[in-house]
């Protein structure tokens, strides 16, 4: 099993998928020559050419309807939105055209795109470049959305979206691209449904999903030299979520922490809740808690930046609290 | 054009008519619901247009006034009706609507329902055409006031970069909803704004379908050859409002009636008669045979037609039994 970064996982996907399929191309702003802003399809643009890895036009909604309008035909794009926070342009094809056709035709037509894009808080981007919004991805019937927490996912993740016939949102997060992690040498496919067990333990669930994931399992580590034992369940796939992995977990724990790193209002914490609450509430020994960021728009200074998003510290104190420890 | 596809233009053209005034009838019997879109005033840009291409090999996309860009397609009118009655055995099952009529084995690829949504998506379409290799064309038709969202400079300035074989027919009817087009669009005359991206470009009168299908000759053939987009504009007037919830208060009485003498249907079938091609009881006889099919095997059909089953709710939101869903592919 090799070690690779992120984005190489990210490439390796790519360049397997383009070479077995002449109908898999890949599009998105600078991503050909310029290789992408985090090296996702680094060399791809000399190797396939630029008819098949194409740098657009910053005009995320409808390079993105051009991505779905080509997918009718039976090609297999794969467009990458360098920001999650440009993504909201294209919200109007994504989710009124790729999510609703199949519906809307009857089963006709159908739109296998995968689109990747990074969300999340970086280093004092500003407002307007920190946004986390698969909370918003989550919500729409036909679109599934996955979120890579490791190289293995991110490589097995992008390889089952570009084959699987619906499309899918990849939320990525800027700061894990230079992440390291063993990738299986072999050919793999993550399933695009379920969530993983990252840790086993008996006293507490914490629930993440991307980078989230990384803050759970520092503060199990921490928590386990004074005993408590915590379980870290990794809901990589947010649509939908595993509402049978959840409640699993919670019945053997009795104790449900949610850590997101998005505002906690309409996001993956109060359904993760409300999944709780419908599958398992009398499992449950204490009422579950989100730990969530502060509801602001993510402000430039460094101080304040740190202080909106969680981090292994509050998942930590939450995690006291809850136990009175 | 010879006398004998006038004379097929007309008989569709009045089928179309037909049916869009059947449908009008029955919304008001609540037989259809939702919004309803009309055609009538603008039949001859559908025509016009699809019968100088080749409807059912082209891919053919627009926006919600579909219905009869879906028949010139080759959609069965039967289940089209059944599609606005909502009805299991309609083009969408049941599940799009009037504004959503599709039929991917007649590549007709759908009618949507935000302005301006289509023209990415046609773009796309050609991308996929030239990747593929084949011989086909894509082509959007969509109104003037869908050139003032932001989709369709953006996707006009990728067909031009990229070369790519689509057809963008503007039916310019002169309004956004309710809106007349000067009070919404600084440059009028829609065929100029796309020299902006080097797109060739003409506008013809879009209620004669000889002139229609002239100018789409050049354009379609244009496109077929390699040699990138074009755009062409038709000068056209929809008889009713934008869609059934719409008063028409806001269109002058005599503009109304200037825009009905100039009707497509009554335009070419005036032309047959005097070239002695046809007689008024021919097109009498036309017309009744028309109407019979509709209500006979149309609207009969949609009629009786079963709903879909309730337990079929969440069917088609994603596919079935995908391997990459669940694992286990190696």
């Amino acid at each position: 099993m090799a070690v690779m970064m992120y984005w190489e996982a990210i490439r390796r996907a790519h360049d397997e998928e383009m070479a077995r399929d002449p109908l898999v191309i890949c599009m998105g702003e600078d991503i050909g020559v310029v290789g992408g802003t985090y090296k996702a399809t680094q060399g791809l643009y000399d190797k396939y050419g630029p008819e098949r890895v194409i740098d657009t036009p910053i005009s995320e909604n409808s390079y993105t309807g051009l991505g779905i309008g080509a997918s009718f035909l039976g090609i297999r794009p794969i467009i990458e939105i360098m920001s999650v926070n440009f993504a909201w342009l294209a919200t109007d094809q994504i989710f009124n055209s790729a999510a609703k056709v199949r519906y809307m035709s009857g089963g006709q037509l159908t739109a296998p795109v995968v689109i990747r894009s990074p969300g999340g808080t970086a280093h004092q981007l500003g407002a307007q470049h920190s946004a986390r919004m698969e909370k918003v991805f989550m919500g729409i019937a036909g679109l599934r959305v996955v979120t890579p927490s490791s190289p293995r996912q991110a490589y097995g993740l992008l390889k089952s979206a570009v084959r699987c016939n619906d499309p899918v949102f990849i939320n990525e997060h800027e700061l894990m691209y230079n992440m390291k992690g063993e990738v299986p040498d072999a050919e793999y496919f993550h399933p695009l449904e379920g969530s993983e067990v990252t840790r086993a333990g008996k006293d507490v669930t914490l629930f993440g999903y991307n980078i989230s994931v990384h803050w759970c399992v520092q503060a199990a580590e921490q928590l386990a030299k004074d005993g408590i034992d915590c379980e870290v369940i990794d809901l990589y796939s947010l649509s939908p979520l595993n509402r049978a992995g959840i409640k699993k977990s919670v019945s053997k724990t009795h104790r449900a922490i949610v850590v997101e790193e998005a505002e906690a209002p309409v996001g993956v914490g109060s359904e993760v809740m409300a999944i709780i609450n419908e599958e398992c509430f009398f499992e449950l020994d204490v009422a579950p808690v989100r730990v969530s960021a502060v509801n602001v728009p993510i402000p430039y200074n460094h101080h304040l930046e740190k202080a909106a998003i969680p981090n292994a510290k509050k998942v930590v104190e939450a995690v006291r609290k809850m136990l009175g420890k | 054009m010879n006398a004998a596809d006038k004379k097929r233009l007309l008989r569709e053209m009045l089928f179309a008519r037909r049916f869009e005034e059947r449908c009008y009838e029955a919304y008001v019997e609540r037989k259809i619901g939702g919004f309803l879109h009309l055609y009538p005033g603008e039949e001859a840009c559908a025509f016009g247009v699809l019968d100088a291409a080749r409807p059912g090999h082209d891919y053919v996309i627009t926006g919600y006034r579909d219905h009869v860009h879906a028949l010139k397609c080759g959609a069965d009118p039967k289940k089209v009706m059944a599609e606005l009655f909502g009805k299991e055995t309609g083009s969408s099952k049941g599940r799009g609507g009037s504004m959503h009529i599709f039929d991917a084995e007649h590549r007709f690829m759908g009618g949507y329902a935000l302005v301006g949504g289509p023209f990415p998506l046609a773009v796309g379409m050609a991308k996929g055409i030239k990747m593929k290799g084949g011989d086909e064309i894509s082509i959007c038709f969509l109104g003037d006031a869908a050139n003032n969202q932001g989709t369709f400079h953006e996707s006009l300035n990728m067909a031009a970069l990229w070369e790519l074989p689509v057809l963008f027919v503007c039916e310019n009817n002169l309004y956004g909803i309710g809106t007349r087009i000067d009070r919404s669009t600084a440059v009028i005359e829609q065929h100029k704004r796309v020299q902006a991206y080097n797109i060739p470009s003409n506008q013809v009168d879009g209620q004669d379908i000889e002139q229609v299908y002239a100018a789409a000759k050049i354009a379609v053939d244009h496109v077929r050859s390699g040699k990138g987009p074009y755009f062409l504009e038709l000068m056209t007037y929809r008889y009713r409002g934008h869609s059934m919830s719409d008063s028409n208060a806001y269109r002058a009485k005599e503009e109304e009636r200037m825009w009905g003498k100039r009707d497509p249907i009554i335009i070419l079938r005036d032309r047959l008669i005097e070239a002695g091609e046809l007689g008024m009881d021919d097109y009498k006889r036309m017309d009744d045979e028309v109407l019979e099919f509709i209500e006979k095997e149309v609207i009969k059909f949609a009629e009786e037609s079963p709903e879909p089953k309730l337990e079929e709710l969440e069917k088609y939101v994603l596919a079935e039994n995908d391997p990459y869903v669940r694992g286990g592919v190696h």
